[in-house]
């Protein structure tokens, strides 16, 4: 495929991300002018684009959706939300058509383009429906497809000017020229309105020719058009430019003060202004010498006049040319500062550079090499004990921490993008299953590393899902529980010791718990008489094959999903818990390491091993000392600290040395201790996966490789302390008094 | 050369498959001798420098640094359901290529007591595994390879070293040890 198919398809892409935002936006402040610009503006480029690439099938379609934006614009349509639904359809089906393209298709399939013809023809009667007076067909049918609305024509018997002709005075902005517009061809269209009487020039914004900038445009006209057409309809041939060029529309008839106001609000001077009107033949010379004596003496002028009050007529011509060059300079400063802002724009587009995320890894793979490669020059240079070379080498380790940090630093991506797509889904969902919900989104800012936020997106699709399907109750449901009828959906984002905490809650009618345990018996995922706490029960809905709701709907409830939920985000060394209060709602939270690469671990050795545990989890190190035997918990300041003896856990031969520490590690607001040997200090791990083998492991999180050449394996404390905790409970159930449930025939 | 040609001849016979020969390492294990493709061999490496992998079954032996890669090491003697291997002076780590159901591949070392030489088997004198006495899964071994009138075991690695079962076992070994302890 053409690389420019690609950037054409890849542009669009982002522009339909925004469209659909925009539209979301839209149907919640549909007065928002600039929102709707932008969304035509999305459009309309995708159309130019798909123009330029030749791609027929999309600009046709995109076309009709252009029309329908802009009879919104042009406040001919009110957006209800039917209309809201129909745009956001065309739109993702503008998304199935660029993927027709990406295909290398010619043309879209016979499905797909009466998906176009039934969308088009939706968006047609639209249209339609609201204009019954259609607009003639012309060359831009599009800004003429509108209604024509009656000019505000008022015509006044004192100070009339006697001319019968419309008057246009327009100032093309800088961009216009970039923009991909001619000014010319704006004029030539104009011209199929009515006649152009006359038309003059302005070039006063023309700065030196050193500064001049070939690609901007300076340009103005002041043009007399004698047409039966109404304002608004002279005023949409300007449409493509509407934003950037200032427009001014004088009725003929008008009268001569409001010539004179049109003079005062343009930017060049008035007196040069005056000749130039009555060389277009807006004003005769009379005119404007009334018109300027009779501003003068309203005494509402502009500085230079005031200046110069003292006399009238002709003579202060000269002074007037004289303040003409200051104005000039103004002017040209303006121009000057507008230019400087738009390389400045262009300057800061340019410093946004895309990077194929292959070289972003590649380079994270060698600072990760780079970070093992200097702990081993430390570990070298504090071994010869030459200060020299130690504190060169101290110096070289703080300088590769901080590349490691800034190169992990640009792959880290604010989670606000994944969260946004939410608006949709609930929009979608909400309307599909006629409930009333609003989403609420915190901590869109939050950081995280891209490869983390690629593979969060199915999960968290999955509980927003669910919550906005068994989650909020229907709106009589709710307002018979006492509870607004537009439920609360919300998303919430946060870092905490190390790791990213995601929230989705719902203020719905959280989990049966009677249910939950029912069905886990139903399907000898528990055993009847087994006791369990609601913590424990809740979170029976991650096991396999578990789904509680009788109907199956086609969102969710097939019960494939929660344990996928919680498979996926534990393969991201995260992991998953929900805790819901029945009639209240239902939180779930999903934690999960900041990076998958590299990060700040403290290492502690067990007998010859050493293990690496996130620095982010440590809370202290204490030493261990005066035991009360067979308990694993201490005093810690008055708290009681449970803690887990390495060296049991991982069954490590050899005898403890007489002094072993504590490490106190904290995650998820609890505390646990960790028994070592030894305490090594800080480390920078660069985490090295253990590959598929050690998949079913938990409590490890992963390896990393020493300054020493060998290898350390990183301790996943959450994991660790939970397996440890459901051990013993295990171990306290299973007490003869209780049936334990699979009794293994090893045993 | 001659012996070459005649297998030729004799294979042109019975089927029209091409007398092809593979290399393979072979390497002792105990008493028998066994051997993997050639292809699948990426190195040989002196036995040392192992880290243990806590809460694993016994015959995944740790990890080990292999220029700045993790890389698993497995006891194939334990794997086959014996014993642990002794560590001896001539005790390799032979680092094999090992590709997954989806097409990937990792690379896994296996403990072998001694490796021996590269020996090129063609293709006809290699048999198909007897369906017992082996004392190895059947599925585990790709044919019986004749060398110098002794039957050297041709392992299908992909099997032994394969992911997926080592993961499940590894799970498994977990599990029991947890119900173990649960009910102890």
């Amino acid at each position: 495929m053409d690389e420019i198919v690609n950037v054409f398809i890849q542009e669009s892409r982002e522009q339909l991300v925004e469209m659909e935002a925009g539209l979301l936006r839209l149907e919640q402040d549909p007065s928002d002018y600039d929102n709707l610009n932008a969304i035509f503006r999305a459009a309309h480029t995708i159309k130019g684009g798909s123009g330029v690439i030749e791609c027929s099938f999309i600009e046709r379609f995109t076309h009709g959706v252009e029309n329908l934006l802009d009879s919104l614009r042009n406040g001919d349509l009110a957006v209800t939300p039917d209309l809201a639904t129909l745009l956001l359809a065309c739109c993702d089906h503008m998304g199935s058509l660029l993927g027709v393209l990406a295909s290398g298709a010619e043309a879209p399939d016979e499905v797909m383009q009466a998906d176009s013809d039934a969308l088009t023809h939706r968006v047609k009667a639209v249209i339609e429906a609201k204009q019954p007076a259609a607009a003639t067909p012309a060359p831009l049918d599009t800004l003429l497809a509108l209604a024509s609305e009656p000019a505000a024509l008022e015509i006044y018997q004192d100070g009339v000017v006697l001319n019968d002709s419309w008057h246009i005075s327009v100032r093309f902005g800088l961009d216009v020229l970039r923009g991909g517009m001619d000014p010319l061809s704006f004029i030539r269209y104009l011209a199929t309105l009515g006649e152009i009487i006359g038309i003059e020039t302005l070039c006063d914004g023309m700065p030196e020719a050193a500064e001049m900038d070939p690609e901007s445009c300076y340009m103005g006209f002041e043009i007399q058009l004698q047409t039966q057409r109404s304002k608004a309809e002279i005023e949409q041939v300007f449409d493509f430019v509407r934003d950037e060029c200032t427009l001014h529309i004088l009725a003929p008839h008008s009268k001569l003060t409001e010539y004179v106001e049109h003079i005062k609000a343009l930017p060049e001077d008035s007196m040069r202004l005056g000749e130039i009107l009555v060389r277009c033949g807006a004003l005769t010379q009379a005119e404007v010498e009334q018109g300027l004596r009779c501003q003068r003496a309203t005494a509402s002028e502009t500085e230079e006049y005031e200046d110069e009050n003292h006399e009238s007529g002709l003579p202060r011509l000269g002074e007037i040319l004289v303040d003409n060059k200051v104005i000039h300079k103004e002017i040209i400063e303006a121009a000057v500062v507008k230019q400087a802002i738009v390389s400045d724009k262009k300057a800061k587009e340019a410093r946004l550079v895309r990077v194929h995320a292959d070289k972003l890894d590649q380079l994270i793979d060698l600072v990760g090499e780079l970070v093992i490669a200097g702990a081993s020059a430390n570990l070298l240079a504090q071994k010869s004990k030459q200060s020299d070379l130690v504190e060169a080498t101290s110096i070289l380790s703080r300088l590769v921490e901080n590349i490691r940090d800034s190169a992990l630093q640009l792959r880290m991506v604010q989670i606000g993008e994944t969260f946004n797509r939410f608006h949709r889904v609930v929009r979608d969902v909400s309307k599909e299953l006629g409930k009333e919900i609003e989403l609420t989104i915190n901590g869109a800012e939050t950081e995280l590393d891209k490869s983390v936020v690629e593979k969060i997106g199915d999960p968290l699709m999955h509980l927003v899902r669910n919550a906005l399907d068994h989650g909020i109750e229907s709106a009589a449901a709710r307002l018979a529980n006492g509870k607004p009828a537009c439920g609360q959906v919300s998303l919430n984002a946060y870092h905490d010791s190390g790791s990213i905490v995601i929230e989705i809650s719902d203020d719905g009618g959280g989990l049966n718990k009677e249910k939950i345990q029912a069905k886990a018996v139903e399907r000898g995922i528990l055993q009847a008489g087994q006791t369990l706490s609601e913590s424990e029960i809740v979170n029976l809905i991650f096991e396999p094959g578990f789904s509680t709701v009788e109907k199956v709907s086609n969102l969710s409830g097939r019960g494939v999903g929660m344990d996928v939920v919680r498979r996926n985000i534990q393969a991201l060394r995260g992991a998953v818990e929900v805790a819901s209060t029945e009639g209240q709602g239902t939180t779930f939270t999903i934690r999960l390491p900041l990076t998958l690469a590299i990060i700040d671990g403290f290492l502690v050795g067990v007998d010859k091993a050493a293990y690496v545990i996130p620095l982010d989890t440590v809370v202290e190190c204490i030493e261990l000392k005066d035991l009360p035997l067979g308990r694993s918990f201490l005093n810690l300041r008055g708290e009681a600290l449970p803690f887990i003896r390495l060296r049991e856990l991982f069954e490590t031969k050899g005898t403890p040395p007489p002094r072993e520490s504590i490490v106190v590690v904290q995650f998820a607001g609890r505390k646990a201790g960790i028994v070592v040997d030894q305490l090594m200090g800080e480390f920078q791990t660069v985490i090295k996966p253990l590959g598929a083998i050690f998949r079913d492991l938990r409590g490890i999180g992963g390896s990393t490789i020493l300054g020493s050449g060998e290898v350390a394996l990183i301790l996943d404390v959450a994991a660790l302390v939970y397996t440890v905790s459901q051990t013993e409970e295990r171990q306290l159930q299973s007490s003869p008094s209780l049936s334990y449930k699979p009794a293994p025939a090893n045993a | 050369m001659t012996l070459a040609a005649t297998a030729s001849k004799r294979a042109a016979l019975p089927a029209a498959t091409e007398t092809t020969s593979s290399q393979y390492l072979t390497f002792s294990l105990g008493k028998e001798m066994f051997a993997v493709e050639i292809l699948n061999v990426k190195e040989i490496i002196e036995y040392g420098n192992l880290t243990e992998i806590p809460m694993m079954p016994t015959f995944i032996r740790g990890v080990i640094n292999l220029r700045g890669s993790v890389v698993p090491v497995i006891d194939l003697s334990a794997r086959f359901g014996g014993k642990a291997s002794t560590i001896g002076k001539r005790t390799c780590i032979v680092i094999l290529e090992v590709s997954d159901q989806d097409c990937s591949s990792h690379d896994v070392g296996i403990v072998v007591d001694a490796v021996s030489e590269v020996l090129d088997i063609p293709t006809n004198e290699i048999e198909p595994a007897p369906s017992f006495g082996a004392k190895i899964r059947a599925d585990f071994i790709l044919g019986m390879g004749k060398v110098m009138g002794k039957f050297v075991i041709l392992l299908n690695i992909d099997k032994i070293l394969s992911a997926e079962e080592i993961a499940m076992l590894g799970g498994v070994a977990e599990l029991d040890e947890a119900m173990i302890e649960a009910l102890s």
